[in-house]
């Protein structure tokens, strides 16, 4: 009775026939059986099991964009502050201060966000979903800052002094030399410094892990919950079956976050090296 | 300079100022209040029975529960991943300090597979040693000494320890590298005038040289897998053991994966609060006091290298 029973579900239900593990059924929205209209999903632990990886992908990116839109300027105003505007004691002291954020675990910040930023946030958005893209993005921006401040903090300080000492003796202010002087000098590598500094949000963890609500639904707003692709490895991977497709869509997961995060890194590393030498009069 | 003093009270000098000030204000605020909430939770919680207690009583109850057990694995796990990294790092110092050629078409990939290993999300690393330690190598191990019994081709102390090493190799190469290069050439050369060979010089006078620089690469190394929890999830952290990891192939308990654990996963958020704070207070401070140390030997050892060889 129950072979009958699920040869009836497989003619009434078209979509068990359909290999969900290829290319086009993991990029592409699909007409379910069942739904009205063509959506996009993951739900690798279901009786169909679906492997669309469109909504992690835009998870990874809407927290990563969050994360960036917090720590660019941030990071890259207080990079100039300090070394072009602080005064050298203040300077000595706020450097070590920043580059302190760098050494909190991971995990650390992201209990931060989960216990104590995501009821504050809540209360003073009042959007409906304790933890969302907003909040992940915002905690991951903390784990951003550090690397942002401290290369392109090298970067203008790097600039030859020449240049600046040039254009005040021409007249100009010290803001006007940090601003249309030094960082125009430095641009490349403050750019570079925000390209690593995606490199890192995007791979990033146990922070979205965490704070990001872990619901996998395509939204454009930063205020739903979301899953990025990290969260969705850290999450899965225990209870997969060894060698399964859901284990090697989380293997095939990884590899792209590594492409991914190995191109920032090249861009990166390319740039800051070429800024310097020609900085130092190599070419 | 009384000229540019007056002139910096106009509107957009101000402004600019201002803003970037802010920026920076900001940052250290927030760090600030990172910290200030975490001590002011957690100090509560910091007790010798929590510190040193087991987990029996029941590991989400604040009254009763300890963390002896996460920070026994804690430290078993960055010894091992000490003994892993510290060799590999420094053989690769030297042989990108003494002997690879500056410019050469190996030396820039190998920089550049170093600068990359260092991008990779930690996550990665998890993946990696899941596929690649437990299974491959461990998979491997039993099937040809164990007859396919499973004994090391599962999550384990050993496994983890190994992950964490491949992730904080770059920066113990980076340390290890800079450690070899302060050592004046002076002492090279005066070794190599006496009659030893290159090796010679390398093992009994550059390295002892680098001693120190080497310490301050391990401790930077164990600083930054002490709080790193992806890689271990999968490769040998546990959710809860009831007892303490006795061989390498053991799972064992992490202060990182046990603030996770905790966060996410408790029946009672209200009571298991103050441990969460505390068990993120005690791997705070722990990463913080092993950044601090390396922080303090690195000064020493550039204070020594400029009063001594100029």
């Amino acid at each position: 009775m129950e072979l009958k029973a699920d040869e009836l579900e497989q003619i009434a239900n078209p979509d068990s026939r359909l290999n969900t593990t290829s290319w086009r059924m993991m990029t592409r929205a699909h007409q379910w059986h069942g739904y009205n209209k063509p959506e996009s999903i993951w739900q690798p632990v279901s009786e169909i099991p679906k492997y669309n990886i469109v909504p992690l992908i835009i998870g990874s990116l809407k927290a990563t964009l969050v994360a960036l839109v917090l720590s660019v300027p941030l990071g890259v105003g207080a990079a100039i502050y300090v070394s072009q505007l602080a005064r050298p004691k203040l300077r000595e002291v706020i450097k070590p201060t920043i580059e302190l954020l760098a050494g909190i675990p991971s995990v650390v910040t992201g209990f931060f966000a989960l216990i104590v930023m995501a009821s504050i946030f809540q209360e003073v958005f009042g959007y409906s979903s304790r933890l969302n893209a907003f909040v992940a993005g915002i905690a991951l921006g903390l784990a951003v800052i550090p690397i942002i401040f401290t290369i392109s903090e090298d970067a203008l300080t790097s600039v030859p002094t020449s240049y600046s000492q040039a254009a005040l003796a021409l007249g100009a202010a010290p803001w006007q030399v940090a601003w249309q002087i030094v960082l125009p000098a430095a641009l490349p590598t403050v750019f570079a410094a925000c390209v690593l500094g995606f490199g890192r949000a995007i791979g990033e963890t146990m922070i979205v892990l965490m704070a990001s609500g872990n619901a996998t639904i395509v939204s454009a707003s930063i205020f739903d919950s979301c899953r990025t692709m990290t969260a969705t490895i850290a999450a899965e991977l225990a209870e997969v079956v060894f060698g399964g497709d859901h284990y090697r869509i989380l293997f095939l997961l990884g590899a792209m976050l590594f492409v991914v995060t190995f191109v920032a890194n090249m861009i990166g590393d390319v740039v800051v090296h070429r800024l310097k030498a020609r900085l130092e009069g190599k070419v | 300079m009384m000229l540019l003093q007056q002139e910096k009270r106009d509107w957009p000098s101000l402004s600019f100022t201002f803003t970037t000030g802010l920026a920076t204000f900001l940052i250290v605020a927030i760090l600030v209040i990172i910290l200030g909430n975490l001590a002011w939770n957690g100090a509560g919680q910091l007790s010798l029975q929590f510190i040193f207690g087991g987990t029996k009583e029941g590991m989400f109850d604040a009254a009763h529960a300890g963390i002896f057990h996460m920070i026994f694995g804690t430290v078993a796990l960055v010894i091992l991943m000490t003994i892993g990294v510290v060799p590999i790092g420094v053989i690769t110092a030297i042989y990108l300090t003494e002997y690879a050629r500056e410019t050469g078409f190996v030396t820039r990939m190998i920089r550049s597979a170093i600068n990359n290993l260092a991008g990779v999300p930690s996550i990665v690393f998890g993946l990696f040693g899941l596929g690649f330690f437990v299974q491959f190598v461990g998979g491997g191990i039993d099937n040809l000494f164990h007859n396919g019994q499973l004994r090391y081709g599962k999550p384990a102390l050993i496994w983890a320890a190994a992950t964490m090493a491949v992730l904080t190799l770059p920066v113990m190469i980076v340390a290890a590298e800079e450690a070899l290069r302060a050592v004046p050439k002076g002492l090279r050369e005066a070794s190599l005038a006496l009659g030893a060979t290159k090796l010679e010089t390398i093992g009994k006078i550059v390295l002892p040289e680098a001693m120190s620089g080497v310490l301050t690469g391990a401790i930077l190394a164990v600083g930054r897998g002490a709080g790193e929890v992806a890689p271990i999830m999968f490769t040998g952290a546990a959710y809860y053991l009831a007892h303490l990891p006795t061989h390498p192939t053991d799972q064992f308990m992490h202060l990182g994966y046990h603030v996770f654990v905790l966060s996410t996963q408790s029946p009672d958020v209200e009571r298991t609060r103050p441990i969460l704070f505390g068990t993120a207070l005690v791997l705070l401070a722990l990463t913080f006091l092993l950044n601090l140390a390396a922080i303090l030997v690195r000064a020493r050892i550039r204070a020594q290298s400029r009063l001594g060889h100029t």
